[in-house]
């Protein structure tokens, strides 16, 4: 009969086993804490009215994103994108923030491009006091209504643009201008802005016609435009955009008409060459980064459109059809390494260090050309939260938008509204 | 006996959401605080649709009411919550009051089609005013619009008991209306509005009454929504903000207290879980309903209170 034996561990034993175990518990989280991702949320339009928008948008975060790794990541950390569409709604947009936030543990969200859903999702972003870095256009975040946590500084806002546009259309197409625009936030915008910067060039606004947004047809608000317009200016969004060009062109067909200036948003994501676009020969549009490359394109220029997957007329390399929201979309690219640039500055380790994220953030200014600035050299204003940069003007020549003009920065600068950096986190 | 269990049920159904707060993780607690609100709004539905058999296609007018109402006040003339939610209250039942002058006097299809116009409208009317709405970008509530009692609304634990607190007294109600005389005569007009013409009741003044209620409800909620979550936007009054609240009510169980609240928990977190999965989320919301059309067509509790549990109000 065997005799069973026990076990029984010297001190000396338990001792080494207890070292070795606290040892071993703590090293995972030491080695995890270096090489861990840096997490950014990014709140999407997949679906509703910006889904064109949220697409190309998806494509150049990823595309910034490889190339921000490939470097090195941010602070010798990897980094991930955590994607989750908003449906273009302010509702959802905002319990968006939210899941990113709190349940994936993202370190900053970024925000997309409708305003509605920016405006409805900065107040949770405040509250969470998490960084809300927004790829949005309207004169929301210089005019002082959102928080210290949200920035825009990858993208120019409406009203720098058309500040920067009136005086060459008012030297090169016109005094008299007709606008037909949007009769919302984003309409009135343009409205507002552009008439005051035209009356300040010595032109007139002489008619605002203003189209419903449920409307679907256009051809009977034609006849409003004033015979004696010299310039037609036009800006429209969403899914009838295409609608709106061609009924414009029915409207005038093959006779005389004003000369035409649009903001490419009555385009984006749609070839000039459509047939029934012809009309649009000759006529100007502003654009925030050229669709088709310009002849004098930066040196960087090609290296983008490579790594976002666009050719040199702005379609997809996969499929020529698929033509890309060019020129808004640098702004996810540049917001993403201005991110980068944010967290370095502040030596960023992890949530806890996001208001001095923010403040590094408000200290940056001059951001010149660079690959990480594709669209072109920019200032960012730390009071406003705002970025500044340049503008284009194309005019379509051969079916294709080719730039005629490129402002300076200071044509789109305008008065500080906001003092962000005196408000409270 | 019966009237016991319906009290310890719903009572039931409040302390656990209390108890929700300290057991579930933060994401959820917000969300939950969201779900409740929403619930007030499909329960205000429910009054009119679950009740009443009043199909109505513009609830988010209703909603839009009570927000703007409280919003609004909040935004130019500095008001705090509570009485800028009493004021989205006023606004949401007087909305619907206008509305059910004139729209009650159609039925069925004709009603569904005048109630979507006129939410319609007043989608328009917020944009067409828009230098004091905020027209389709809409506006951010200030801190002291957010503010209840010295409570700051945009801290999570005070805007939870809010959100409780609103949902709790709107489920109460909701049962006190199902089990009066008054929820009797509702159901009555539902099921046999001719029969009950002729026992005296004035199908008009009861559809009336029960459009109303629902405005209130739904006023309430939507005050509630922008004071809870500083916006205030015209997104809210457009139409599917008014398929919503029937999407809830369909699921949960049209004409049961607690069906909307089910349908607007169920709801919320099925778009919240697809929409991590794929872009096509909505498909699962159609595929649910698909399904409970061909399975369980009085919603999840209507079935269960056909099948199982009678008593169930």
């Amino acid at each position: 009969m065997k005799t069973a034996k026990t076990f029984q561990p010297s001190r000396r034993l338990i001792l080494k086993a207890g070292a070795a175990g606290m040892l071993a518990s703590a090293m995972p989280s030491f080695v995890g804490a270096q090489g861990a991702p840096i997490r950014i949320g990014f709140q999407l339009h997949r679906t509703g009215i910006g889904a064109s928008y949220g697409r190309w948008y998806e494509r150049t975060a990823q595309a910034a994103l490889k190339l921000i790794n490939e470097g090195g990541g941010i602070n010798g950390r990897p980094v991930e994108i955590l994607f989750e569409d908003d449906a273009t709604d302010p509702k959802r947009g905002s319990e968006v923030v939210e899941k990113l936030t709190v349940q994936a543990g993202c370190d900053v969200v970024m925000g997309t491009l409708f305003s509605h859903v920016v405006i409805g999702s900065a107040p949770r972003a405040g509250e969470l006091k998490v960084p809300y870095l927004v790829c949005s256009e309207g004169y929301h975040v210089a005019s002082g209504m959102l928080n210290r946590w949200t920035m825009q500084p990858g993208i120019t806002d409406v009203r720098s643009q058309i500040s920067a546009m009136a005086p060459w259309v008012g030297a090169n197409l016109g005094k008299k201008v007709t606008m037909i625009f949007p009769d919302f936030a984003f309409g009135h915008d343009h409205r507002d802005f552009f008439t005051k910067a035209m009356a300040a060039q010595g032109g007139e606004v002489i008619a605002q016609i203003a189209i419903p947004p449920t409307e679907t047809s256009f051809t009977r608000y034609f006849p409003q435009i004033p015979a004696d317009t010299e310039v037609l200016y036009h800006v429209m969004v969403g899914p009838a955009v295409l609608t709106f060009v061609k009924e414009l062109g029915e409207f005038y067909g093959s006779g005389a008409k004003p000369q035409i200036f649009g903001f490419i948003d009555s385009l984006e994501a749609v070839d000039t060459a459509t047939p029934g676009l012809e009309f649009l020969e000759g006529t100007h549009f502003w654009e925030g980064h050229n669709r088709v490359t310009p002849a004098d394109a930066g040196e960087h220029e090609a290296a983008y459109r490579a790594a976002v997957g666009v050719d040199d007329m702005g379609a997809s390399v996969s499929d020529a059809k698929d033509v890309s929201t060019y020129s808004h979309m640098f702004s996810t690219w540049e917001t993403l390494f201005a991110i980068k640039a944010g967290m370095e500055a502040a030596g960023y380790t992890g949530p806890a260090d996001r208001q001095k994220f923010v403040e590094a953030m408000e200290a940056m200014a001059d951001l010149p050309y660079g690959m990480e600035r594709p669209q072109g050299a920019k200032r960012f204003n730390g009071k406003t939260h705002q970025v500044f940069g340049t503008q284009n003007i194309s005019q379509v020549q051969g079916g294709k938008l080719i730039r005629v003009h490129q402002t300076s920065m200071e044509d789109g600068a305008y008065e500080d509204a906001v003092d962000y950096t005196a408000m409270a986190f | 006996m019966t009237a016991a269990r319906i009290w310890a049920l719903h009572l039931a159904l409040i302390a656990a959401l209390f108890a929700a707060q300290y057991l579930l993780p933060p994401y959820h607690v917000t969300n939950l605080a969201r779900i409740m609100v929403l619930a007030v709004f499909a329960m205000g539905y429910n009054l009119a649709f679950g009740y009443t058999g009043l199909l109505s296609l513009g609830h988010a007018l209703f909603f839009a009411a009570g927000m703007y109402g409280g919003g609004l006040l909040s935004y130019h003339l500095g008001w705090t919550a509570l009485p800028a939610l009493i004021a989205g209250l006023a606004a949401g039942g007087m909305m619907a009051g206008a509305v059910g002058l004139l729209a009650l006097r159609t039925t069925g299809v004709s009603f569904m089609i005048v109630t979507l116009m006129f939410a319609q409208a007043g989608y328009l009317t917020i944009l067409y005013f828009g230098p004091t709405t905020g027209g389709d970008e809409g506006l951010n509530l200030p801190a002291a619009g957010r503010s209840l009692l010295g409570f700051s609304l945009s801290a999570d634990g005070p805007r939870y008991l809010v959100a409780l607190g609103l949902f709790s007294t709107a489920l109460l109600c909701c049962l006190g209306i199902a089990r009066s005389r008054l929820g009797r005569i509702m159901v009555a007009m539902r099921e046999n509005e001719e029969r009950s013409r002729m026992l005296g009741y004035n199908p008009f003044t009861v559809k009336l009454i029960a459009l109303v209620l629902s405005g209130l409800f739904s006023g309430l909620a939507g005050a509630a929504y922008g004071v809870l979550f500083g916006y205030v936007g015209a997104s809210f009054a457009t139409i599917q903000y008014s398929i919503l609240p029937m999407l809830y009510v369909l699921l949960g169980g049209a004409g049961t207290v607690i069906g909307p609240f089910l349908g607007a928990l169920l709801m919320f977190y099925l778009i919240d879980f697809a929409s991590g999965l794929t872009s096509a989320y909505l498909f699962f919301v159609g595929a649910a309903l698909v399904t409970l059309v061909l399975f369980a067509p009085k919603g999840i509790l209507g079935t269960i209170r056909e099948r199982w549990l009678g008593w169930l109000p």
